[in-house]
């Protein structure tokens, strides 16, 4: 277990030294659109980056804009990535995306158009059509969209082979979930009929959950804690931080893993940047 | 026997399926009526998906299956839903292309009925489609007509707004362009009120009026053709965009475009600015022949 639970870590390491440079850069003004940091929340995909692996399935992944871990997670390639923050042709989403609407075409990953919860009908309608196994990411509050919950309906009915992964960092940009409803995402997906979980983003908790997926709809309800402002570069203060206490289990061999990815990060900006 | 529009888009539908191994998404598909006889008889398992009445994320699950290149075909009855149904199909699969270059080709079945229907369903809403980019927008009336949008489509990777009118189902005419070298007036119709245009043309006739008709099947693009241009500069006192939707849309538009080419006035005529009711007295109608005799007499008057 302690091989799977390095793996994500790996994964979480890329991801997180990738949001700590893209921070930096926007300070720098290098990047002057707005960028959707996904530091503090990474453990949710490269956990479920890491499942799919084990099972050898390569899904259909639909994002929501705060998608850059998820990109990294499932493997999508880091240059085209920061290609695409530098707005170029050479972009993953031909400089067209920004932040918000980036897509892997190679690992399945569709764009996002930046309207909350589209996301989910959309990837519904894709497994419909082709059967698929799907993995849809969206936010606790994108989750409250009307069309994101009678898509989680119809999903149920239909008995598709979706995992719906709700990223609950608790917070619509910056209105807190008990401010805007009194109710809970996996409440409501079981009243549905859908196998429902409220999880922490504990790596070995999400990999647990997904022993049994893509025989039907799951969901899994994640708590999280986003480390950065909604947008831009800028922390509201110290919070609970997964990656450290992760980081901290490896000792030794976990801050290796960090500063590795720190030079991998660091070496793609650079050669990046060149290219210009 | 001719073979009526119904009849076209049910054998259109039958092979899109069957043959094509594709899908048609909409409400209450597979019920009495079969949304006016115009889809043959199949079921879930030959492609044809009931949705639930979920219609803003109805038109999600088509767009996904659009991403899918099924080309699915998606039914709207009627054109008023499209309010709630357009949203995620004109933010994403309209502009899948141009982001991502992922084409996400939708047959989008739009049908426009009667009237008697409120202030809900009644008439066309193509113009919903036509202020934003990445789709194209024709409106079919006759059987060859209907035949050549598909075609089209499935030769195309755009999303395509069919605006289909329910009083064309039982037509087995194709219409004529009628183009004279020195015309009082030119009449542009798009849609169901092709039809009127006509019998309005006709009656302006016997009266001694000289009048074009210029059918109107592509809504957008629109492209202003050379025979137009020369028939509108020669046309008198101008010439009047029909529409089946509010004037403030697609006509305007389209009426701006010809006015910006060719320095004569177009006007428009379509529904009123209002709110439509149930009763005939309150109900919001496209013109009638009598109405559009009135307006191009009135508009002749005007200017003589
Ligand atoms: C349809 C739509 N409504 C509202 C917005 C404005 N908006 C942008 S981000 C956001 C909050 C998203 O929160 P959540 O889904 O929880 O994702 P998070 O930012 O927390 O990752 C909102 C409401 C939008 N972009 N699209
Ligand atoms: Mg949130």
């Amino acid at each position: 277990m302690k091989n799977i639970r390095l793996e994500i870590f790996k994964k979480a390491s890329l991801c997180r030294n990738f949001e700590n440079e893209l921070y930096k850069k926007v300070q720098d003004k290098i990047i002057k659109f707005p960028v959707y940091l996904s530091a503090g929340q990474e453990f949710i995909a490269s956990s479920i980056a890491v499942k799919m692996q084990e099972l050898n399935i390569s899904p259909d992944i639909f994002i929501q804009h705060r998608g850059h871990s998820t990109y990294l997670a499932f493997g999508g390639d880091i240059y085209s990535l920061i290609d695409e923050m530098l707005g170029r042709k050479s972009g993953c989403a031909n400089g067209m995306g920004g932040s918000a609407s980036i897509q892997c075409k190679e690992k399945n990953i569709y764009g996002h158009d930046g309207l909350m919860g589209n996301q989910v009908p959309i990837g519904v309608g894709a497994c419909f059509a082709s059967k698929t196994p799907t993995v849809i990411f969206v936010g606790d509050s994108a989750a409250e969209e009307d069309y994101s919950l009678s898509s989680i309906g119809w999903a149920s009915t239909k008995k598709l082979p979706i995992l719906f992964i709700v990223e609950d960092n608790n917070l619509s940009i910056l209105t807190e979930k008990k401010v805007r409803r009194n109710w809970e995402m996996h409440d409501v997906a079981t009243g549905m009929k859908v196998k429902s979980y409220d999880i922490k983003d504990d790596p070995m908790e999400i990999y647990d959950h997904l022993k049994n997926s893509f025989n039907e709809p799951i969901l899994l309800n994640i708590n999280t804690v986003r480390k950065f402002w909604h947008a831009g570069a800028g922390t509201d203060g110290e919070n609970f931080d997964r990656y450290k206490e992760e980081m901290n289990f490896f000792g030794k061999e976990g801050r290796e893993i960090d500063e590795y990815n720190n030079k991998l990060v660091l070496g793609a900006w650079k050669k990046q940047l060149e290219k210009q | 026997m001719e073979k009526t529009v119904r009849e076209t888009i049910k054998d259109i539908t039958r092979i899109h399926l069957l043959e094509k191994k594709s899908m048609c998404f909409g409400q209450c598909l597979t019920a009495v009526g079969w949304v006016g006889g115009t889809l043959p008889e199949l079921y879930e398992d030959d492609g044809m998906v009931e949705v639930a009445t979920s219609d803003v994320a109805n038109g999600g699950f088509v767009v996904g299956a659009g991403l899918k290149g099924i080309r699915p075909i998606y039914v709207v009855r009627y054109q008023g839903f499209q309010w709630y149904n357009a949203p995620i199909i004109v933010n994403y699969a309209c502009k899948s292309k141009e982001i991502w270059d992922i084409p996400c080709p939708i047959f989008i079945r739009s049908i426009a009925m009667e009237g008697a229907i409120g202030p809900v369903a009644g008439s066309s809403h193509h113009s919903l489609f036509q202020r934003m980019p990445g789709s194209k927008i024709i409106a079919p009336m006759t059987p060859k007509e209907y035949q050549y949008s598909y075609d089209k489509f499935m030769k195309d990777d755009d999303v395509y707004y069919i605006s289909e009118h329910r009083r064309s189902y039982d037509n087995t005419l194709e219409l004529e362009d009628i183009i004279y070298e020195n015309a009082d007036f030119t009449l542009f119709p798009i849609s169901i009120t092709r039809f009127d245009a006509e019998k309005a043309r006709l009656k302006l006739e016997e009266e001694g009026y000289k009048i074009n008709i210029i059918h109107q099947l592509w809504i957008k693009p629109f492209v202003f053709k050379d025979e137009w241009k020369k028939a509108l500069t020669g046309s008198k006192y101008g010439a009047m965009v029909l529409d089946d939707d509010y004037e403030e849309g697609a006509a305007s538009s389209i009426a701006h475009n010809m006015m910006i080419d060719v320095c004569k006035k177009v006007y428009t005529f379509g529904l009123e600015h209002r709110t439509a009711g149930f009763h005939p007295d309150v109900d919001n109608l496209p013109p009638s022949p009598e109405a559009i005799v009135e307006k191009v007499k009135f508009i002749i008057n005007q200017n003589s």
